[in-house]
């Protein structure tokens, strides 16, 4: 565990989002997902296994990822996951609909309270 | 399907999960090896960080979306195994609830056939019966007339309108003279009804012939007893009273007539009646006939709709006829539910004896909980390890709902099959007074209902021990190391609080039964005010034929001729002493009740309804017979003949109530038969009274005073008539002597109906004795399994405490001490149950009000002798145990733990 104060709780809902945008950039296995994420936010965000594998599995049954098992950069067989089809369009509306919603949390959060 | 391929693949599914975490852990491992960590501790901090391995394993599976089924049947497969290893245990388990949930749907199976089908027949819901009242002139269901229910079929609110009138008939030609009830109805009663015939056909609806038809239908009874069962009976005949008839349908065997009485439900011959000519035609308002009518509604219609409309029709009706209908009597038409006519009477008992099973099956849950929850004590360190391991309480709580439900789900089957096996035994334990038209039978209904009680018995005792295993201390139960736990504090109060809730709910069902008991046992004892002992009556029927001129008992000479040479043959016969003759409605207890309309000389009855009274004709030995004494006046004799005034004898009850404070002897009266109106077959002559009986129960045992008038047989002709005799008589042999006698006077005559009046007395308390016992045998049941819990609980209180025992004995408590200590337990959970128990005793039997004779509902002496017995016995229970925790050996004890 890192320095903890850095970490911040991840909105419902926003695990699964994260976890698409990183599959969307090609076949990845679960520890690299980890990892990905770590790396691209800068160690923010820490995703643990009891949160990851049960999110992937998830995604899994709604049919928004696909898995098959192929050897990794060490030689060993790994399970890697892709987007369907599905999930391609689930991201994106998704993530319009998250960059709606943080510009909307946004505005309302910076703006001045003059019109009260 | 991919879920049920996931659900078979599950193995690979596993494999997977395996590999796929295994492979993330190596590489997090890999990492940290790389970055200078040694490699075994490396491992140790991956471990720690990824936390309960198995727990994210859960975490996956449930997302898999297979969970629920996958996880079912493990519990199911585990469940199997924990039983498979103690078999005692669930052979218990199971037992207990299959006689529960076994005795609840029997008595369901009755409520199902009796008050919630009665009616076997198509939207039972339109089928009415339509009773005129007189409020005016304290008369329900006074009968009703011929343009009465012809307005009513006009009225547009009923599909049909059909009379029925009841009787009995003598049926001759077959090998043996008998006695069948008849059924005369409307043509349109078959197609009302909605049933068809197994054979020929039914009445046509729009038959409009007048008078009786010679066309009858029979029943599949008469059928076969009549006519052996012939395929080609449609165009036969058959006599009854002397006149021919005609069958042209057989009803199937299941069909029953819904009438109100056993008699009129046995009805064995229907035929169609015009009712517009003779011999019931008299086209007037005011003649009210003494007949039944039923309709079935216009569909859609709901009773009050229907009622409404009717109300309507009757107010014009009344302003159209005034003089018909005289203010002052209020003449209103009332829909009743025709299933009124099976029900109205039985509800009370069966909703009783539904309420004592449905309580006697909670108990026997509470009973497998406390099972359940000593089973759960020596289980819980298998808890423990299981939530240790990563299970979710939710998880537990749903294995053990499972194992729970898979005791009782048997229990049920279990309990369906030992009730199928005994259903002939249980149909034959309801008296006939049940009302049933339909058979017991295991439907669909009764199914679905074995069902749904063994679910809900099974979450019912399956919670306690749920909800305990929800509740364990991890840590601390571990650290017992496997020593089989001692339960905790939460676990012996919640046995406590069981035992008692068990011990409350006994004591509600022993007070029920103890207050039956009671009303049945005063009710046996309630002087009679006649004599059984050694009597015996006899059955036959004069035929009626509707030609008077064949009827060769037509006039009260030409009977009295036929009853004196029947009288003489009587007292010849072995064993007798005496012999008297009365009419059917003279033996005692075995009456339905139909009164007469009474006019009393020199006084205006204020409308045209007069006042009832229920009539017998006795010949003089009847009085002596049953020894009813005289108190005014004289009894009959022989000189009140057919060629004598007409004279009475009534009943103190009658003198009270219409001669309070005059002396009835002298005063004059007329008498009609039965409902019908009192044009038809009022005596034409007044009657004088005579004398004055005392009363006597004849007409019910629960109530003593019902106004009764006597007239000479001598001077009436009933058709219906008893022969009373009184003497040693051999019971079994007395029937065919009788038949034998009467068949030498005329071989024509059926016999039948022949009893001990013991027996009538018996029988007229059948229904009560067999609520009481059913009652009864469940509140002992109750007490048996109140007995078992009280003394589980206190046993394992002592085994619980034995350490504690030993310690206090090491120290010199002495034995009488400890004794008292266990008893003083077992004795505050008795108090508190019985605290419980008495309020919902109190609340329960004024809700029984209606079903007890003689007792008040809140009966002291059955109120606290049941609870001294019940207590009694709950200490009895802790006795055994308390001798064990005074024979406890210090040493052992301490050297035990």
């Amino acid at each position: 565990m890192k320095n903890t104060d850095d970490r911040f709780d991840l909105p419902q809902g926003t695990l699964d989002l994260l976890i698409m945008r990183v599959v969307a950039l090609g076949p990845i296995h679960g520890y690299a997902i980890a990892q990905r994420i770590q790396q691209i936010s800068r160690d923010a965000l820490q995703v643990q296994q009891g949160s990851l594998y049960p999110a992937l599995h998830r995604l899994e049954y709604k049919k928004l990822l696909s898995s098959r098992w192929k050897p990794s950069d060490t030689g060993r067989e790994a399970k890697f996951y892709e987007l369907t089809s599905r999930g391609r369009t689930h991201l994106k509306a998704e993530t319009e609909n998250w960059t709606r919603l943080t510009d909307v949390v946004g505005l309302i959060l910076k703006g001045t309270l003059e019109g009260i | 399907m991919g879920w049920l391929r996931r659900l078979f693949s599950r193995g690979r599914l596993e494999a997977d999960l395996d590999e796929e975490l295994r492979f993330h852990y190596e590489n997090q491992v890999a990492d940290k090896v790389r970055s200078g960590i040694a490699e075994s501790e490396a491992r140790r901090l991956t471990r720690i960080e990824f936390g309960g391995i198995e727990q994210v394993k859960e975490d996956c599976r449930e997302r898999r979306g297979t969970m629920g089924l996958e996880s079912l049947l493990q519990d199911l497969r585990f469940a199997l195994r924990m039983f498979a290893r103690s078999p005692g245990f669930s052979a218990i388990a199971i037992l207990t609830m299959a006689l529960g949930i076994g005795a609840t749907t029997a008595i369901f199976s009755l409520v199902d056939a009796t008050l919630l089908h009665p009616l076997p027949f198509p939207h039972p819901e339109e089928l009415v019966r339509i009773e005129d009242d007189l409020p005016g002139a304290g008369a329900t269901d006074a009968g009703i007339s011929i343009p009465e229910f012809k307005d009513l079929q006009r009225s547009g609110i009923f599909q049909y309108v059909v009379l029925q009138i009841f009787g009995s008939a003598n049926l001759t030609g077959a090998s043996q003279p008998s006695r069948m009830q008849y059924e005369g109805v409307s043509p349109g009663y078959f197609a009302m009804l909605g049933v068809k015939p197994q054979l020929g056909h039914t009445f046509n609806p729009q038959d409009q012939t007048p008078g009786i038809s010679p066309d009858v239908v029979i029943s599949d009874g008469l059928w076969k007893r009549a006519f052996g069962s012939d395929p080609h009976v449609v165009g036969r005949s058959l006599r009854a009273d002397n006149d021919l008839y005609r069958v042209i349908g057989v009803m199937p065997p299941g069909f029953r007539d819904p009438g109100r009485t056993v008699d009129q439900r046995n009805t064995e011959q229907w035929a169609a009646l015009g009712f517009s000519d003779d011999p019931a035609s008299t086209p007037n308002r005011s003649v009210r006939l003494p007949l039944e009518t039923v309709g079935r509604l216009k569909p859609g219609l709901t009773l009050a709709a229907a009622q409404s409309r009717l109300d309507a029709l009757a107010a014009s009706l009344r302003k159209q006829f005034p003089d018909d209908y005289p203010a002052d009597s209020k003449w209103s038409v009332r829909l009743v539910p025709l299933k009124e006519n099976l029900v109205g009477n039985v509800r009370q008992s069966l909703i009783l004896l539904f309420a004592a099973v449905a309580v006697l099956l909670l108990i026997g849950c509470v009973n497998v909980a406390n099972l359940l929850l000593a089973r759960a004590s020596a289980r819980s360190r298998e808890m423990a390890v299981r939530q240790a391991l990563g299970a979710a309480r939710q998880r537990l709580v749903r294995q053990l709902l499972t194992e729970s439900l898979l005791l009782s789900l048997p229990g049920g089957v279990a309990g369906l099959v030992i009730l199928f096996c005994m259903k002939g035994f249980l149909v034959r334990l309801i008296p006939e007074s049940l009302p049933r038209l339909n058979d017991l039978s295991i439907n669909w209904t009764v199914m679905l209902f074995a069902l749904a009680a063994s679910i809900a018995a099974g979450i019912i005792f399956g919670l306690a021990p749920a909800r305990q295993a929800g509740r364990v201390d991890l840590a601390h139960t571990l650290r017992m190391e496997g020593r089989g736990s001692k339960g905790s504090t939460l676990q012996t109060r919640t046995r406590r609080v069981l035992v008692v809730t068990e011990f409350a709910l006994s004591l509600v069902l022993m007070v029920a039964a103890g207050l039956l008991l009671r009303s049945f046992w005063d009710l046996y004892k309630v002087p009679l005010g006649f004599n059984p002992q050694h009597v015996m009556s006899v059955q036959l029927w004069l035929p009626s034929p509707n030609d008077p001129k064949t009827d060769i008992y037509g006039t009260a000479a030409q009977e009295a001729v036929f009853a004196r040479e029947l009288l003489r043959r009587s007292r010849l016969l072995p064993g007798v002493q005496e012999a008297a003759l009365g009419a059917e409605p003279s033996i005692p207890l075995q009456h339905d009740g139909n009164p007469s309309p009474l006019i009393m000389e020199g006084r205006q009855t204020q409308s045209k309804q007069p006042p009832l009274v229920e009539r017998s004709e006795v010949t003089p030995q009847y009085f002596h017979l049953l020894e009813i004494p005289v108190l005014r006046g004289r009894l009959f004799n022989d000189g009140d003949n057919e060629n004598a005034p007409l004279v009475a004898v009534i009943n103190q009850a009658m003198a009270e109530t219409y001669w309070r404070g005059e002396n009835p002897l002298g005063k004059r009266l007329k008498v009609g038969r039965g409902r019908e109106g009192i044009g038809l077959h009022a005596s034409k002559s007044w009657i004088t009274i005579v004398g004055v009986v005392a009363d006597a129960r004849t007409e019910s045992l629960a109530n003593a005073s019902v106004p009764q008038l006597y007239l000479s047989l001598y001077q009436d002709t009933p058709k219906e008539l008893a022969i009373f005799l009184r003497g040693d008589l051999n019971a079994s042999a007395i029937p065919k002597e009788v038949r034998a006698m009467v068949q030498s006077v005329n071989p024509e005559l059926p016999v039948y109906g022949a009893k001990t009046l013991n027996d009538a007395v018996s029988a007229s308390l059948e229904q009560r004795r067999f609520s009481m016992d059913i009652v009864a045998a469940f509140a002992i049941t109750a007490l048996l399994l109140a007995v078992l819990g009280i003394y589980g609980v206190i046993s394992y209180i002592v085994s619980e405490r034995t350490r504690d025992i030993g310690i206090r004995l090491a120290l010199g408590a002495q034995r009488g001490e400890i004794m008292a200590m266990v008893l003083c337990q077992g004795l505050g959970l008795a108090a508190a149950g019985a605290a419980l128990g008495l309020v919902g005793s109190v609340i329960v039997s004024h809700l029984m009000a209606g079903l007890l004779f003689g007792v008040m509902p809140s009966d002291p002496l059955t109120f606290v002798g049941v609870t001294l017995v019940l207590t009694g016995v709950a200490l009895a229970a802790c006795y055994i145990p308390a001798r064990r925790a005074i024979r406890v050996d210090p040493m052992i004890a301490l050297r035990y733990e």
